[in-house]
């Protein structure tokens, strides 16, 4: 068995060092060991996207990334965007327009839309299908996700 | 707030919405217990093979491992689904690669793994069948040699490794292929599609003091649950409870899963609560597909274009257990004649065991199958008949009062209405520019499919500020029915939907429901619902009629709980009625409506049915679908540019969640059509057990335009018309997208996935 090494993150802003083995997922550490269930393992392999979350503002795949290469890096999860504007506006867009079904790609979705939204405020069709293709969804098809990020980016640039 | 008259017909955010998109909303692996216990599965590294003993001393001896259980712990006979051939783990013998063989608990998911792995069978390899052609063969290795002891509820089949065959039919189809001008005739093969939800399959057991057990689950039924736990635990159903979490999504693929009844196992034998989570890896393995087919068609027509006859024969790959395999060879049957008017039909079927994944429910249901073989044939005829393939259909096409194949009668029908819908709707749009080196065409399908089956109830309470609490058995797995039922109370109330509450799921409370499956919810349990809403109301009427001394044909229900007297400002509220009932008179208002399918059954004189394995079905839909394609003729692919849904739903409960169905219903029908396969090596073991192997449709997949057409023709059954939509959407994809290579290259595809090595072959062989 590894042993557990020190950690330090900021994850949604506040501070946390933790002891954690060599093999521990970004993921696993986020769920198991601090509750935080938004972001979904749907794959736990790098493919479907449900457990996207950003560090240093980048979406990444919390499956595939490990805790200790995190040293330092600020971590957002569905949870702790909550109070961010652009956030706000991809979830009303996504619960008005009917983007969410079972909801298990949602918050994997979202994570990734602000991220592109973040870097361009007002993207084409292809440029959502870009920034959203590593998510899959089984349930909507697409096209509701789609237009509600557009609509998302719509009303931030008013 | 909502305004209350328009509580259906108008889409409000579902009622869950918000909390799915704060990452609020709880599903199973999301779940935390004190002192909880992690399961892990070891499953089967053979195809076929006799289990003659089990080493567990290893797995027993590292510390932390609560329990463990494998098939030399069961007794008693065997569980599945109406032919009960399972165990939850296996029994004396395995049968696929991936079948579970024993689970551990333990205090840690390494911990339970490293167990899981350090137990050891001796097996007694035997020869395998991984094929329709293989498990029929002459002397063929038989799966379930003890067939014949045990329980069915249905016979047919138990004969080497055919579990069920039956034959539906109407009219003389020999004397009618002789009365026609044009015969088609040919084969088609479907493959297996995985349900790949995106939340792998799971569960917690917990048990209390007394040892009653309660399950957490992803699931499609709470009473399925409960009942199958029960029956596999030997324990009786008041003994266990069953509470559904958020799902995240099934498509039929939760409907029955063996580890709700491993992890009760394990809570009971430790006395712990325990969580079995599965990978994406053993979801792919252990659970369920859509059943492979080989369909032959035959179907022959006057010059005019009148059809006359179809002879049908399907073979399904059913895998290593029954489980639906019965009533998904019965469905596929029914659906084989297509919504036409042809009076002579024969539709035979067999399903065979092989040493495969099971394969079961998955959203369509058979008919996916036998639609893309039907609709295929219909443009095939139409070109041989010189006759435009929408206009075949139209002169063909169901009405209102023609009967279903089975000769169940069809009160409402718009086939012709949406046919011509799709039609218009793509002459219309604008042309999209020719692309070089594509060639572009377009394709049209049609189905119908049913959405009334089994039994269901609800339960509406009056609280005493005048609030209405709902609760159903309906299980909400991401298509909307929560909000739907709510919407559906809420009207039939002329309240606002906030003032209703809705219960989530839990056997120990929830009226009885079958399954969220059959595209039935919205018609059965949204009928239970209008039906006790209204007696709720009558009630309350009765109960206002006392306290304002007048008639109750005098009242009226008003917007936002309150009861008036016609003509005259003065009213009653809801609250005031809720108290006299409590406090004063009458007692609670609690009503619940519970009924099972009702509608008109087979008609024996019309149809000779030879068994079928469920009693009664109907409320059928009727939908048509358009696409247009674009195949690269140097690399055979195929793009879909543009689609055409109409679809009836009886009634529009809530119209963004119709169209969600509707396009998300497509889109998985365009990744059977175009990429979706479970394949097997020579050994039996799945090679596609990764969503990286397996593709599913990625939103760079995803046609541009997918339009939803909802048209609404009220079912008269229902109180508010309401019939399904679940499922048809993705019936219509296969064929539609088939005929569109067709128009477009002249090739016609006659496998599924419709991959682009198989499309340049086709093109290559052309005549
Ligand atoms: S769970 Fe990380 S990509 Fe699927
Ligand atoms: S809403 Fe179910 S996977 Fe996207």
């Amino acid at each position: 068995m590894s042993r557990d090494l020190p950690v330090n993150l900021e994850i949604n802003g506040a501070a946390v060092a933790l002891e954690v083995p060599l093999t521990e997922t970004l993921l696993a550490t986020l769920r198991e060991r601090l509750q935080l269930t938004g972001a979904k393992r749907g794959c736990n392999q790098g493919v479907c996207g449900a457990c996207t979350v950003t560090l240093d503002g980048v979406a990444v795949r919390a499956c595939l990334s490990l805790t200790l290469n995190c040293e330092g890096q600020k971590v957002a999860t569905i949870e702790g965007v909550a109070a961010d504007p652009l956030i706000e506006a991809l979830q009303q867009a996504f619960v008005d327009g009917g983007a969410l079904q079972c909801g298990f790609c949602t918050p994997g979705q979202l994570i990734a839309a602000r991220a592109l939204l973040s870097q361009n405020s007002d993207p084409s069709v292809e440029e959502v299908q870009q920034g959203l293709s590593g998510n899959l969804c089984r349930c909507t098809g697409y096209r509701k996700i789609i237009d509600a990020v557009l609509s998302a980016a719509r009303s931030m640039r008013k | 707030m909502s305004d209350p008259v328009r509580a259906i017909g108008s889409s409000p955010p579902r009622l869950e919405a918000g909390d799915k998109a704060i990452g609020r909303a709880q599903y199973v692996d999301d779940i935390q217990r004190p002192g909880m216990l992690y399961a892990a599965l070891l499953t089967s590294p053979h195809a076929h093979a006799r289990i003659l003993g089990y080493r567990l001393d290893a797995a027993r001896a590292i510390a932390g491992v609560k329990a463990i259980v494998t098939g030399a712990d069961l007794s008693g006979s065997r569980s599945g689904g109406i032919i009960k051939d399972e165990s939850m783990v296996a029994r004396g013998k395995v049968r696929y690669v991936g079948e579970i063989v024993a689970a551990v608990a333990a205090s840690d998911p390494q911990t339970a793994s490293r167990a899981a792995t350090a137990i050891e069978l001796d097996y007694e390899p035997l020869d395998a069948v991984l094929t329709i052609d293989e498990a029929l063969a002459p002397g063929a290795p038989v799966l379930h040699e003890e067939s014949a002891s045990y329980v069915k509820a249905i016979q047919g089949g138990g004969h080497g490794n055919v579990v069920f065959e039956t034959t539906v039919a109407e009219g003389d189809v020999e004397r009618a292929f002789a009365q026609c001008d044009v015969i088609v005739e040919n084969t088609w093969q479907t493959q297996a599609q995985h349900n790949a939800y995106l939340e792998p399959g799971g569960c917690v057991a917990d048990v209390d003091a007394s040892g009653r057990i309660t399950l957490y689950a992803s699931c499609q039924s709470v009473h399925h649950v409960q009942q199958r736990v029960a029956e596999e635990l030997g324990e009786p159903m008041a003994r266990i409870r069953a509470i559904a979490m958020r799902v995240g999504g099934g498509f039929g693929g939760k409907h029955a899963s063996n580890i709700h009844s491993i992890a009760a196992w394990l809570a009971r034998a430790a006395r712990r609560p325990v969580k079995l989570v599965l990978s994406r890896m053993q979801d792919f393995e252990i659970q369920r597909s859509r059943h492979p087919a080989r369909i032959w068609m035959k179907t022959g027509a006057r010059r005019d274009g009148m059809i006359l006859a179809r002879d049908v024969r399907i073979t399904l790959d059913g895998g290593a257990y029954a489980d639906e395999s019965p009533p998904v060879l019965a469905f596929a049957l029914l659906m084989s004649r297509g919504p036409y008017r042809i009076a002579n039909v024969r539709a035979r079927g067999q399903a065979v065991y092989t040493n495969k994944l099971r394969a079961g429910s998955f959203r369509g249901f058979g008919n996916p199958q036998a639609s893309f073989a039907g609709e295929s044939q219909i443009d095939e005829l139409a070109s041989r008949l010189g006759i435009n393939p929408v206009e075949l259909r139209l002169a063909n096409a169901m009405r209102p009062n023609d009967t279903a194949f089975g000769g169940q009668p069809v009160a409402s029908c718009v086939l012709r209405e949406c046919i011509a819908r799709v039609r218009d709707a793509q002459r219309e749009a604008p042309p999209l520019a020719p692309r070089n080196g594509r060639r572009r065409g377009v394709g049209f399908a049609v189905m119908s499919h049913i959405s009334g089956l089994m039994g269901t109830a609800a339960t509406v309470q009056l609280r005493t500020d005048g609030s209405i609490a709902l609760s159903t058995g309906c299980v909400d797995i991401g298509q909307g029915s929560d909000t739907a039922m709510v919407q559906i109370c809420a009207d039939a109330l002329s309240v606002p939907i906030e003032r209703v509450s809705y219960a989530p799921q839990d056997s120990d409370a929830s009226p009885y429901n079958w399954k969220t499956a059959g595209s039935r919810s919205t018609y059965m349990t949204g009928r239970a619902v209008a039906v006790a809403s209204l007696e709720m109301r009558d009630r309350m009427l009765a109960h206002a009629a006392d306290m304002m001394e007048c008639a109750v044909v005098d009242l009226e229900l008003r917007p936002g709980g309150v009861v008036g007297l016609k003509g005259v400002p003065k009213t009653v509220g809801f609250r005031e009625i809720a108290m006299r009932s409590l406090f004063h008179s009458g007692g609670p208002i609690v009503v619940t409506h519970g009924f099972v399918f009702d509608g008109t059954g087979f008609d024996p004189k019309r149809a000779s049915i030879h068994q079928l394995a469920f009693a009664n079905l109907g409320v059928y839909t009727f939908g048509a679908q358009c696409v247009e394609v674009d195949v690269d003729e140097g690399t055979g692919q195929v793009e879909v540019r543009r689609a055409w849904c109409a679809h009836d739903v009886g009634r529009a409960i809530n119209p963004v969640s119709c169209e969600g169905q509707i396009q998300g219903g497509f889109v998985q029908g365009m990744g059977y059509a175009l990429v979706e396969a479970m394949k097997w090596n020579a050994e039996g073991w799945l090679i596609t057990a990764t969503l990286a192997d397996y593709k599913v449709p990625g939103v760079l997949d995803c046609p541009p335009e997918i339009h939803p057409i909802i048209l609404e023709d009220p079912d008269p059954t229902h109180p508010v018309g309401a019939k399904g939509i679940g499922e048809p959407s993705l019936v219509g994809a296969a064929p539609a997208i088939a005929n569109a290579i067709c128009n477009a290259t002249g090739a016609r595809l006659r496998t599924l996935p419709m991959t682009p090595e198989r499309v340049l072959n086709a093109m290559d062989s052309r005549s």
